[in-house]
């Protein structure tokens, strides 16, 4: 699905991220892991297109990024961005229903089939009960929970999700976790996704990647990276890995006195 | 059935609403032909109208209507103009209270103006001079600002580097337009100040507004879909296939054209450009496929209305058609903006 090859990342003359090989086949769903500042969000961005790399290419189905014309890789990939500013009043339906922008260009209304899509999108996210509300008078949570209803009804085969779990309540969290899970699981959707938390990140994704932010990175299968000692490296702070039943649990070390 | 809107609804609603729209601009064509220092009577309108469409108004009431028609007319492509740019430049700047004379284009306008009626210039030469002006001011913040108007995220936080050019050019036009005013000979002074306030009495109907008014609302419908992406959310309008740059440019550009073509017949006639984009979107919704319509109408018949007003109120005597429009607008924007924070 996703090749890159070595890619560099650069802000402001400072070295993010320095010759990145990974190849993310379909049916994975990978999360990048990382301090403030170390280059997720700018990697997510230029996955999805937003920002040429400084270095290095990233190729989406055998063909280099450049090479993509914006309507075809509108079909290809979706992108929830980390926040949402709405500058106008629009219904969450209207936000939704621009979702599928991709495929009517050449139509002024949108038919039934963007309407159906745009209803489960909402059912699915549970906020099908805000359809009529305006975007600027919902919560965070809310806000949030539309951002990804908008993004399942673009149905791209590639989700880039920029902390997907932001404002959300813990019951909605493991909702969209499970959502996740059955959209790489199932319908054979691939992920790219950055967040904050550990457990989370364990339990959804196949595979992460470490970025420490002077060009560093470390990738693989998630049980293989996410150990005590690398996360503890890369995150600048001691984690203690817990077995608890079933579950991985991590923890980071107390600090406070 | 919350969030299930039946599908066929919504473009109903929109052809329902422009349909009743073209009516009260045609009304409002009536209202104007009829009301002035001397009020037309209605018996005699059917017949006079009939001359004016066969090219031979002799009697009294037919010459005295296709005078008024002929001034509706340039008042309704004027107030029309001014409103599609601000609809534009509102989503363009992703402010819904940005207007089209924020970025200067009108104070460039004015610099022109002024400045050939300052020399005398023939009628003529000031409209030139006042559409150079226009332009001269979009083409320098087009070079000022383009990194705003390019595709890139780094414009995502806001166009406000685009914004706040717009409004340093601003205020030096009008430095130099206090300037000429102030050396202006007495006996220019009135004319200098009606044409800065906005004033149709000695406006002559035209193609060329026309004509780019249509081109404008060709554009506007063509890329209706993807102006409603990027005023949703720039990133996200480009995720979704938008060319945001080149989009970007499109609507600069042609609300530049439109402000250009409005002040240049009219002179730089207020809020127009802000209240009626605002009004209809209170009204109608955000969505720009009937927004940018339903908006162009609306602010040709408040203007074809106001200008009516205009030469009504102290007839004989004529005011300029932008101290109506000043003076119905600032009540009802503040009353807007009070609604729009309490939210």
């Amino acid at each position: 699905m996703l090749d890159i090859k070595q890619l560099g990342l650069r802000i402001g003359g400072r070295i993010l991220l320095e010759r990145l090989d990974l190849k993310i086949e379909i049916g994975q769903c990978w999360s990048i892991i990382g301090r403030n500042g170390v280059g997720k969000s700018t990697l997510l961005q230029t996955i999805a297109g937003l920002r040429d790399p400084d270095n290095g290419s990233i190729g989406l189905n055998g063909r280099v990024l450049p090479d993509w014309s914006p309507m075809p890789l509108a079909q290809q990939r979706a992108f929830l961005p980390q926040s949402h500013d709405d500058a106008f009043g629009y219904l969450v339906i209207e936000t939704v229903l621009a979702a599928r922008h991709p495929y009517h260009d050449l139509r002024y209304w949108e038919d039934s089939d963007d309407h159906r899509m745009a209803n489960n999108a909402l059912h699915a996210m549970d906020v099908a009960h805000l359809a009529q509300r305006d975007v600027r008078s919902l919560s965070g949570g809310e806000r949030q929970r539309v951002g990804i209803a908008s993004l399942l009804a673009q149905d791209t085969p590639l989700l880039l999700l920029d902390e997907p779990m932001n404002a959300l309540d813990i019951g909605h969290q493991i909702a969209v976790m499970r959502l996740l899970a059955r959209l790489y699981n199932e319908a054979g959707k691939t992920i790219v996704m950055v967040g904050h938390d550990l457990n989370m990140a364990y339990s959804v994704a196949t595979h992460a990647l470490l970025l420490m932010g002077n060009g560093e990175w470390s990738a693989g299968p998630a049980k293989e990276v996410m150990q005590a000692e690398t996360l503890s490296r890369f995150l600048g702070h001691p984690i203690d890995v817990i077995e608890h039943g079933q579950r991985t649990l991590f923890i980071p070390r107390e600090t406070i006195e | 059935m919350n969030g299930i809107q039946p599908v066929r609804s919504k473009r109903h609603r929109a052809v329902l609403f422009l349909v009743l729209l073209v009516a009260l601009a045609l009304i409002s064509f009536l209202v104007a032909g009829m009301v002035g220092s001397i009020a037309l009577p209605a018996a005699e309108i059917p017949s006079s109208l009939l001359q004016v469409f066969r090219g031979d108004a002799t009697s009294m009431t037919a010459t005295l209507l296709e005078l008024r028609l002929g001034r509706a007319l340039s008042a309704f492509v004027t107030g029309g103009a001014l409103a599609l740019a601000g609809v534009m430049m509102q989503a363009l700047l992703r402010n819904p209270l940005a207007d089209p004379y924020v970025l200067g284009v009108s104070a460039g306008a004015s610099v022109g103006a002024l400045a050939a009626m300052l020399l005398m210039c023939a009628v003529w030469v000031i409209d030139a001079a006042a559409f150079g002006g226009a332009i001269a001011v979009s083409a320098l913040l087009y070079l000022l600002a383009r990194r705003d108007l390019r595709d890139g995220t780094a414009a995502a936080g806001g166009s406000s580097l685009l914004l706040l050019t717009g409004v340093i050019i601003s205020s030096g036009c009008m430095a130099l337009v206090t300037l000429m005013l102030s050396i202006a000979p007495d006996g220019r002074l009135r004319g200098m100040v009606f044409w800065m306030i906005g004033d149709l009495s000695g406006v002559q109907l035209r193609w060329l507004p026309w004509v780019i008014l249509i081109i404008a609302l060709v554009f506007a419908a063509k890329s209706a879909r993807s102006i409603n992406l990027l005023a949703q959310h720039a990133e996200a309008a480009k995720t979704l296939g938008v060319q945001v740059g080149r989009l970007r440019q499109s609507l600069f550009f042609c609300a530049g054209l439109l402000t250009a073509s409005a002040v240049t017949s009219a002179g730089s006639i207020g809020f127009v450009g802000l209240i009626v984009p605002h009004a209809c979107r209170f009204a109608l919704g955000p969505d720009h496929r009937l927004l940018l319509p339903a908006a162009t109408l609306v602010g040709g018949t408040f203007l074809v209305l106001a200008d009516t007003m205009a030469r009504a109120i102290l007839a004989p005597q004529q005011l300029p058609v932008g101290v109506i429009t000043s003076l119905i607008g600032v009540p009802i924007f503040l009353i807007q903006l009070h609604r729009l924070r309490r939210r």
